[in-house]
């Protein structure tokens, strides 16, 4: 009898069990909060995105939308915890609710959005997708490349992107799936494969930490559209809101002048939006549950846009890569937040 | 009549145990109804979509490694069999060669020479006792190290070898080959009925034949003649450097040859030691035995000691066939398009339909390592001892 018994418990306390996980779908923001940090599926390591340093601090344009949230959320931009995810578990990683958000090079279409249940809150890079192969093939146009081999991470949308554009032209190709960045460069650079293909991005982040850079080239031809921008669970606005908008506020930041040295000063600005912006007008934060100082503390923890993009993959950097589509709409791009009020 | 029944259900032994299956029968049922309602509930809430109608779609993505057509208008289910057929093919090809190398390692285990006999001792040991797949990234490493593909190393000027695959002549069949083919056929079967008949011969007169070269003869010359009869209709397509690639011709890739490496390399070393167990299971009484009926010491491995052996060797030998087919999954490290890699991979990241994927490909590994068992179990049933003892 004590058999039947103790069997009657177990299956009493896994039925629990299994009841209380499907209850605590509670608040994003009240969970994040409760918990102290911020957990952030981050690239498991693409140089100038995201990547952990010399020191072991993790550092990117990718990672710098963690941070804003975090010092949005906390005030403090420390207090992130990074999960690497490659490109084939981040969202299953992201619907499970292991990680708050995912800000990982990862690119905005309508089936991600809509099917995998999704909601993609912004642009924070807009990228396209490219190729890379060795100056001394003597290629100088993608339209060359038939019969290639072609070094490519599975799970991305430039798989997809890449059969197109050897159908549409025509060409054939060996295509050489590879799981990660890095083991499409080991690839890449044992001569597995001829091209390298994903976003331009990636492929001048993976150029600078190859032993002789200038040997390899980046073809003109952009044959995609890849918005990058951090992406949250479907179903929780107020969440999605507070990421959207802190990312908004590192862009509105740079169109209004302001970045992390001159954030105090600013504050005796007379220009009415940069006040709204700083909290000095209040208001603003209680609409998204957050304190008044929350945009300042992204300003001065983390810095505009501009400087986050100067920092880490600008002409300055080994990455070097020009503003381009990515500056804002007033200078030629197309980067545009919409209106702090 | 009440207390009475409730007195046989517990004190009969009988009926008590009856009721309690039944009831954790009926438990476990339920436990697993309300994952699957639950999980059901929460994909809906996350809106996440479901359903099997994912497999009529195209795929999108290409696969280089196949052995049916495929292109990237396909649909993920054609995209499943592209994969599966990929598994089948590196674990039928895994098998046979570890079976070979297996037998060939257990019996050098056994020899008297000191150098060959601890040779094979240094591998067993070594490649049983590091993880497979360190091996399989090992060898495709090594592979990625052969020379490129503009320097591809020339093979008598047939075969071409580089760290993109083994490049060489694919067959192109003419008007009737078809007839040499049959020819084959024919011939296999003939030599079926000789060697029965032979057989009875050699029982009732006590002539012996040499079935095995007379029949090897048939086989090879067959087809040979009635190529020629035919006028040589085969030819070949050579591959060629044009541009990135050899264009024409037929390729082993090294993702393939990697894995095959990694997989059988490292079941031979168990299936080296179920031989060598095997063989020394056969008590020493039946050498001495048919020593002194004074037979062949080749008539004493095939006829006395192997079928004996095998008695003992076949039930875990089918269990490192299934341990390779199932470790054929980790082509997904070095980008083997197997199943996993393929639909249980690439189509998921696409679809998102990660349960209804991972619960096809699970079904389908499930089904394989069932029909090898059945088909090792046949086989088993045949070589063991036969008679009323």
């Amino acid at each position: 009898m004590t058999k039947i018994k103790s069997l009657f418990i177990s299956l009493l306390l896994t039925l629990g069990v299994s009841t209380a996980i499907a209850g605590s779908h509670g608040s994003t923001h009240d969970l994040v909060k409760d918990r102290g940090k911020l957990m952030c599926g981050s690239n498991t390591g693409l140089a100038g995105f995201g990547a952990p340093n010399d020191a072991g601090v993790w550092e990117g344009i990718d990672v710098d939308v963690c941070r804003a949230v975090a010092a949005a959320v906390f005030g403090d931009a420390s207090k992130v915890e990074y999960v690497p995810t490659t490109s084939k578990v981040r969202f299953t990683v992201l619907q499970s609710g292991e990680i708050d958000m995912l800000s990982r090079n990862t690119t905005w279409t309508l089936s991600r959005d809509v099917d995998l249940g999704l909601e993609f809150v912004g642009v924070n890079y807009y990228d396209g997708q490219g190729f890379m192969v060795s100056k001394d093939l003597g290629v100088s146009s993608a339209m060359e490349l038939d019969g290639a081999s072609v070094c490519i991470q599975v799970g991305t949308t430039t798989e997809m992107n890449l059969a197109d554009f050897f159908k549409a032209n025509g060409m054939s190709y060996e295509s050489v799936p590879v799981e990660t960045n890095s083991e499409a460069d080991a690839a890449y650079l044992a001569g597995r494969c001829d091209i390298y293909t994903t976003d331009a991005s990636g492929l001048y982040a993976s150029r600078a930490g190859y032993p002789d850079p200038s040997a390899h080239v980046v073809l003109p031809e952009i044959i995609s559209k890849e918005p990058l921008g951090p992406a949250v669970r479907h179903g929780d606005s107020e969440w999605a809101d507070i990421v959207r908008w802190s990312l908004n506020a590192m862009i509105i930041g740079e169109e209004l002048g302001i970045n992390s040295g001159n954030v105090d000063e600013m504050k005796g600005s007379n220009n009415p939006e940069v006040l709204r912006l700083l909290g000095v007008d209040a208001g603003y934060g209680a609409m998204l549950g957050l304190s008044d100082d929350w945009a300042y503390n992204i300003l001065s923890q983390v810095g505009n846009y501009s400087e986050s993009f100067e920092k880490h993959i600008g002409p300055n950097t080994p990455i070097n890569i020009q503003r381009g589509l990515n500056a804002l709409y007033k200078d030629g791009g197309i980067l545009y937040a919409p209106p702090f009020r | 009549m009440q207390t009475s029944l409730i007195r046989k259900i517990i004190f009969d032994e009988k009926s008590r145990s009856l009721l309690v299956q039944t009831l954790v029968i009926g438990l476990f049922a339920l436990f697993i109804y309300l994952i699957a309602q639950q999980t059901a509930y929460n994909l809906e809430k996350r809106g996440i979509s479901s359903g099997f109608d994912f497999l009529n779609i195209s795929a999108g993505y290409d696969i280089s490694i196949r052995l049916i057509p495929f292109t990237s208008e396909d649909t993920h289910l054609r995209a499943y069999f592209v994969g599966l057929l990929n598994t089948l093919m590196i674990a039928v090809c895994g098998c046979i060669l570890a079976t070979i190398l297996g037998f060939l390692v257990g019996i050098i285990r056994l020899s008297s020479n000191w150098l060959f006999r601890n040779i094979a001792y240094v591998y067993v040991e070594f490649t049983r006792n590091v993880p497979v797949l360190l091996q399989i990234i090992l060898y495709y490493s090594i592979l990625l190290n052969l020379p490129k593909i503009k320097q591809a190393f020339p093979i008598f000027n047939t075969f071409y070898l580089s760290n993109r695959g083994l490049f060489s002549p694919s067959p192109i069949f003419k008007e009737g080959f078809s007839i040499v083919f049959y020819s084959l056929i024919i011939a296999i079967i003939f030599t079926i009925f000789l060697k029965r008949f032979l057989k009875s011969k050699q029982e009732q007169t006590g002539n012996q034949y040499p079935i095995f070269f007379i029949n090897s003869a048939i086989i090879i010359f067959t087809p040979i003649l009635f190529y020629y009869i035919m006028g040589s209709p085969l030819e070949f397509d050579h591959p060629v450097l044009k541009g990135f690639n050899f264009k024409g011709g037929m390729v082993i890739r090294p993702e393939f040859l990697g894995m095959l490496f990694g997989l059988s390399i490292y079941t031979a070393a168990f299936i080296s030691e179920t031989v060598r167990s095997g063989i020394i299971s056969v008590s020493k009484g039946q050498r001495e035995a048919s020593q002194s009926l004074g037979l062949k010491s080749s008539f004493i491995m095939r006829l006395i000691i192997i079928p004996q052996a095998l008695r003992v060797i076949i039930p875990p030998l089918t269990s490192q066939y299934l341990n390779l087919t199932k470790n054929s999954s980790l082509g997904i490290a070095i980008g083997y398009a197997d199943l996993v890699h393929g639909f249980g991979g690439i189509s998921l990241n696409q679809t998102g339909r990660a349960i209804e994927i991972m619960l096809i490909v699970m079904l389908t590994y499930l089904s394989i390592s069932l029909i090898i068992s059945l088909s090792m179990n046949i086989y088993n049933k045949s070589v063991q001892f036969k008679g009323n003892a």
